[in-house]
């Protein structure tokens, strides 16, 4: 009798602490959260900074000089301003579609931030499935712009989000096929499997070396799933006024806005994550990293180094979409699909079976 | 807790993250006078002619289809893809024999036309 009472007494002492630690679990994962929510907003301003002050140096213009020392709150003073106006529904559009569509785009891109290691195994969720949630989500995002595009009702916004959608779908084959080759290589689609598979040899283990066709590729497509200049025929100015975000105004422009650089953040951070080594400092010398493992102290160290090597990475990746902003000229439609069905997709099939073969013999 | 516990709290707070700021013109931005030509649909100045939900080309319908057939081909081929070294001779051929048909089904696309916007 007295066994059962504590039993009881026990499980219900057990019952509010497991509860407690879930409510202490989810605060904790609160954390890194609103972290990563923070620096990806502040990668983003970052970027707009780089765009602007880049491009006005290829132009050999100033570009901005006012807001903040060089310029650098700019992208915020801007955003605060779109904050600031007036929320315009086009009288003849579908409201609901017009007010959803930036925000479904935003939403896709942003989760596929949770599965990037900014750091040694500083990641918000390590999935076993890795890569393939992104190459998932990331389809997501068109079906917002063709959303938008349909409810502007507007005849430049319908065909720019038709745009978008066929572009979008034609280059996410090659793509995924990339990722695929370099899941096969390191024989799991978890990023951070991805980048432990590349930390041998230094830089010469990087899978740029490995996989330079999938990589030529991969740059392609991801140029175009942003819709950066070779391939920005959604929002070709001359054709189309803005494509699909032409009604759109205020914080809801604004929306597309950060979903475009979200986007060219997130592809570049890929980039440094499938093909150039991720956290690591990529010297082959090897008394470098284990000087950081001595104490707890030296492993926060290298923890910040690791971030700081792998926004270094990106952020010097994005000069090269920033530069072909400002020299490639756009492709024509026709031009385009041809590029993805007929040149890309049976090469990145190509490359799929290449690599399929290295490592089948190598087995 | 599990690996995708991070990911369904992200889930919600992702949503947050770009309703907030939709949420934020309603108590600040002045709703100045509203007129006709404010709310219609830019068409360089003019009145817009009609609807522009009318018919649109059916190419943009035909890549979407032509679309389907390799995306679940390439998501089957991740399962197969990742345990290449635990899987034996058999499954491997079988997905080059599943990859062989694909490849000549858009071979047949190609061939038809159904790649070509002119």
């Amino acid at each position: 009798m007295i066994k059962m009472i504590m039993d009881t007494t026990e499980i219900q002492t057990i019952n509010p602490f497991s509860r407690l630690e879930v409510v202490y679990g989810i605060l904790w994962t609160l954390v890194p959260i609103f972290g990563l929510v923070l620096g990806i907003i502040i990668g983003v301003l970052v970027i707009v900074w780089l765009e602007r002050e880049i491009s006005a140096g290829i132009q050999q213009r100033i570009g901005p000089e006012y807001a903040g020392p060089l310029g650098i709150l700019q992208a915020l003073a801007d955003g605060v301003k779109l904050l600031f106006k007036e929320n315009l529904l086009p009288s003849r559009g579908d409201a609901r579609l017009f007010s959803i569509g930036p925000s479904i785009a935003v939403i896709s891109i942003l989760l596929s931030y949770s599965i990037i290691p900014f750091g040694d195994h500083l990641i918000l969720s390590d999935l076993t499935i890795g890569v393939f949630l992104w190459i998932a989500i990331s389809s997501v995002a068109p079906i917002g712009l063709l959303m938008s595009g349909y409810g502007s009702n507007n005849k430049y916004s319908f065909l720019g989000g038709l745009r978008a959608t066929a572009q979008s779908i034609s280059y996410e084959i090659p793509l995924t096929l990339c990722v695929l080759s370099i899941s096969l290589l390191s024989n799991s689609p978890s990023t951070i499997d991805i980048v432990e598979a590349q930390s041998k040899y230094g830089f010469w283990g990087w899978n740029l070396w490995r996989q330079p066709i999938g990589f030529i590729i991969f740059l392609c497509s991801s140029l175009a799933e942003c819709e950066r200049l070779p391939f920005d025929l959604p929002e070709a100015e001359e054709e189309l006024v803005a494509g699909y975000q032409t009604e759109y105004s205020g914080i809801k422009f604004g929306l597309f806005y950060i979903a475009s650089y979200l986007n060219l953040l997130v592809s570049s951070l890929f980039v440094t994550v499938l093909y150039l080594g991720g956290w690591n400092l990529s010297i082959a010398y090897g008394f470098i990293p284990k000087l950081f493992d001595i104490n707890k102290a030296g492993k926060v160290f290298g923890t910040i180094i690791g971030i700081l090597i792998t926004l270094a990475k990106t952020y010097l990746f994005l000069f090269i979409p920033i530069a072909t902003r400002w020299t490639l000229p756009r492709l024509r439609m026709d031009q385009l699909l041809s590029l993805g069905w007929k040149f890309l997709l049976p090469i990145s099939l190509g490359n799929l079976l290449l690599t399929t073969s290295f490592q089948l013999l190598s087995l | 807790m599990s690996e995708f516990s991070p990911i369904s709290i992200y889930l919600v707070i992702s949503p947050l993250v770009s309703l907030i700021p939709l949420g934020v013109p309603f108590p600040f931005a002045s709703n100045s006078s509203t007129y006709p030509e404010k709310l219609s649909a830019y068409e360089c100045g003019f009145d817009p002619f009609g609807d522009a939900r009318s018919r649109f080309d059916i190419r943009f319908y035909l890549v979407s289809i032509l679309f389907i057939i390799p995306d679940p081909e390439v998501t089957f081929s991740f399962p197969w893809a990742v345990p290449l070294n635990k899987i034996d001779p058999f499954g491997s051929w079988s997905m080059m024999a599943f990859l062989l048909i694909l490849t000549i089904g858009s071979l047949y696309e190609w061939k038809r036309g159904a790649l070509d916007w002119e």
